[in-house]
């Protein structure tokens, strides 16, 4: 999984395969921060109100 | 140390005209590779048996009818092409089986193991077993465990690993002293045990050892089938399920040709055909 | 009593009668959850399984409510990147459907393995060859997707929404929720290929080998396919079953009809390339490795030609001819029909990728193994079955899962008010 697991090997197979995990933990990752912190900023400037 | 050798590559003849069933190989493997057992063992398909004798007939009548024992250890396979992407190997999601490019022996980590069982749904020669209950022996038999094999815990997969213990053993020797293993100085329990001496095992890269001078392997993949490499030479030799290219070390040879046809699926004729044809350089070997 | 929960406006049966069809169901759940401690703490001894039957019942539970679960990625796809506007009246239901399709996959495998608490090594130890690795990795992924899709849905509840955090939070979510949407597609692409994958990789089991494309058995492909055809009949199955158990319509027809016809046709051209596959198959892969056909049909107790028959033309050809036509598709008695089979034709598919893989001989000494599993094994494999049922009713009765429920109904709550 990590480079320092001894099953790692520098190759294609790793590449691709952990290049598409880490890839798409990214992005979730990416997308959910952005989502809570964006939600933070909105309540704390009550942007929208919280009734609509 | 090891890469600056030449490779080898175990493996074993077992010839079925000499095997009587007896089960000796069964035994010597259960007591030297640390194998459980159960209180009551006549359930064979949730009981560990690394070597399992298996029993064939020729299904015709009396006086015709024939028997022979077919002992089966794992096979050691080298995949498609002989690569070492071995059914089991290669599926094995938590890299916990893996084939040893330095001795062609396909080992089993039973700590890293987790249980999946995808290995043994692979292994089209049921050579793989799962531990469904934890190891238990009677009581004082503890102390007749082999110090040099690790038992195993509840809930993983295990095999014959060629009494791998046995090789390490002689090649640390082998290294202290700074030569090559002898032939005679790694053998598995089965084959030392075997009282019809039916099993050879040896280098089958070394034309010096026996195992090689029987089967001669052919280095080329077979003309007639891509997928598989190191067919025999020895027209009274084969493999089990040869075709689908799983290319084990482990050889079968008898006289008889019912038997020889009985390690492998063919449709109709094909026997016929390929009955005579023994690898790309049986014409000049 | 749990009145303030209920979404606005809409009826919900009494709490009594609520607590106890949940009393009931989650008596099973505990049968379940009991079988399951036994075999976690007594072992996988509690199974009938063996060494020729290493993958049992459950592993063809786990196949089957991933394949079943593709609802919810191929709604999604649909909605949120294909722009089907429409789907917007079934996808919250499709996510949830997703969701306890894909943990109860995830509890099944929890269960499973011989050794539950070396699980973590399948990621940490991974063989990035094996079809296994890339089925944990994406199940996992794609599960973190769905609880990511149907967290908006929960903080809809009435009182949740109530916290302006929580209510931009799900603002926001929807907002982003192509992003998380294509990443599932993209996930759901792999996994629910390398199940496929899983058994057209088996060179040495001749029932289950498959060519294919590169590195990927052409049941990689047929896997995902089936997926993304039969899900979105699981997700129009249980629409139905929950419509006739709370009495109501909750899905407007309009949908129904798109997401049916959708549904037929990648059903129709699933089978077309399942048949063409199984010919192949049939006629070049087994042969050239030693077999009849007939090998795998014959000689047992159990599996002959009407399995194939079955799942092929009768599970296969027959519900993707039924949603395909308009009038049998809009007819509710033969749409039932054909999602019904649907559903049936894909688990039995699943079913002959675990189990008949097993129970063939392959060396010609060998014989058919059969088998039967435990009360253990029967009762962990429904308790993901009780569960979605306890998690549908609490997600019906307090989050808004159907945006046309009120419209639907509402001359239904007239006349009941009057």
């Amino acid at each position: 999984m990590f480079p320092f697991c001894f099953e790692w090997a520098w190759d294609i197979g790793h590449a691709i395969f952990f290049g598409g995990f880490w890839y798409a933990i990214s992005i979730l990752g990416a997308g959910m921060t952005y989502c809570v912190l964006k939600a933070a900023y909105d309540t704390v400037n009550d942007k929208g109100g919280s009734h609509h | 140390m090891i890469e600056n050798k030449k490779a080898h590559k175990f493996g074993m003849v077992i010839d079925l005209d000499k095997c009587t069933g007896c089960g000796a190989c069964m035994v010597s493997c259960m007591a030297e590779n640390n194998v459980p057992f159960k209180e009551d063992e006549s359930n064979k398909k949730d009981s560990i048996t690394w070597m399992r004798v298996y029993r064939l007939t020729n299904g015709k009548s009396f006086p015709e009818t024939q028997i022979a024992y077919i002992p089966r250890p794992c096979q050691h396979c080298g995949g498609i092409g002989d690569h070492g992407h071995s059914p089991c190997v290669s599926v094995c999601p938590a890299t916990a089986t893996d084939y040893g490019y330095d001795t062609g022996i396909v080992s089993q980590i039973y700590t890293r193991c987790f249980g999946c069982r995808y290995c043994m749904g692979a292994c089209p020669y049921h050579a793989r077993y799962f531990n469904w209950w934890d190891p238990k022996w009677p009581e004082g038999m503890e102390n007749y465990l082999s110090p040099n094999v690790s038992p195993r815990m509840r809930g993983v997969v295990e095999k014959c690993s060629f009494c791998y213990h046995r090789y390490q053993l002689a090649r640390e020797q082998a290294i202290v002293e700074d030569r090559e293993i002898e032939e005679m100085e790694y053998q598995t329990a089965c084959t030392t045990a075997c009282p019809a001496g039916a099993i050879v095992f040896g280098d089958l890269n070394n034309p010096a050892h026996k195992v090689h001078q029987i089967v001669k392997p052919d280095p080329h993949p077979d003309p007639l089938n891509h997928k598989v490499v190191g067919k025999s030479r020895n027209p009274k030799v084969f493999r089990l399920l040869e075709r689908l290219g799983t290319n084990t070390k482990v050889y079968y040879m008898s006289d008889r040709e019912w038997v020889r046809k009985a390690g492998d699926n063919y449709l109709k004729g094909e026997w016929e055909n390929v009955k005579t044809h023994h690898g790309a350089s049986s014409s000049h070997g | 009593m749990d009145d303030a929960l209920i979404p606005e406006g809409a009826k919900r049966c009494g709490f009594p009668t609520f607590m106890i069809g949940i009393v009931i169901v989650g008596a099973v759940l505990l049968w379940g959850v009991y079988a399951m401690f036994l075999c976690w703490f007594k072992g996988l001894n509690q199974t009938n399984m063996n060494d020729y039957y290493g993958f049992a019942l459950w592993i063809w539970a786990d196949l089957a409510v991933i394949a079943v679960g593709g609802g919810a990625f191929f709604t999604g796809l649909l909605k949120y990147i294909f722009k089907v506007d429409e789907l917007k009246n079934i996808i919250n239901f499709a996510v949830i459907i997703g969701f306890i399709c894909y943990s109860s996959a995830l509890l099944i495998l929890a269960i499973d393995i011989g050794q539950p608490l070396r699980g973590w090594f399948i990621f940490w130890h991974a063989n990035v060859h094996s079809m296994l690795t890339e089925v944990a990795f994406c199940l996992s992924c794609y599960f973190a997707v769905l609880t990511i899709e149907f967290i908006p849905n929960i903080l809809e509840n009435r009182q949740a929404n109530k916290v302006p955090f929580f209510h931009h939070l799900a603002h926001n979510m929807h907002g982003v929720m192509a992003v998380f949407a294509a990443t599932g597609a993209f996930l759901s692409f792999f996994h629910q290929g390398s199940l496929g994958g899983v058994a057209g990789v088996m060179f040495g089991r001749p029932f289950a080998y498959r060519e294919g494309l590169l590195i990927w058995p052409w049941t990689f492909f047929l896997f995902t396919w089936s997926a993304a055809a039969f899900g979105p009949c699981f997700t129009l199955l249980v629409t139905k079953i929950t419509e006739i158990i709370t009495g109501k319509k909750l899905v407007g027809d309009k949908t129904v009809h798109l997401l049916a016809k959708i549904s037929g046709w990648m059903i129709t051209t699933y089978i077309i390339a399942k048949i063409i596959d199984t010919i192949y198959w049939a006629w070049v892969t087994v042969p050239s490795m030693g077999f009849k056909l007939s090998h795998f049909y014959s000689n047992n107790g159990f599996y002959g030609y009407w399995i194939l028959i079955t799942e092929v033309i009768l599970c296969g050809v027959v519900p993707g001819l039924l949603l395909i036509n308009k009038s049998t598709r809009e007819n509710p008695a033969t749409r039932t029909i054909a999602i019904i089979l649907g559903v049936i034709g894909v688990c039995l598919n699943r079913w002959v990728m675990v189990l008949q893989i097993m129970a063939v001989p392959v060396m010609s000494f060998d014989t058919w193994a059969l088998y039967i599993p435990s009360w253990q094994e029967v009762a962990t494999t429904i308790l993901p079955v009780a569960y979605g049922i306890i998690l549908i009713a609490v997600a019906y009765r307090y989050l808004p899962v159907f945006p046309q429920e009120l419209e639907l109904n509402k001359s239904a709550d007239a006349a009941a008010q009057n």
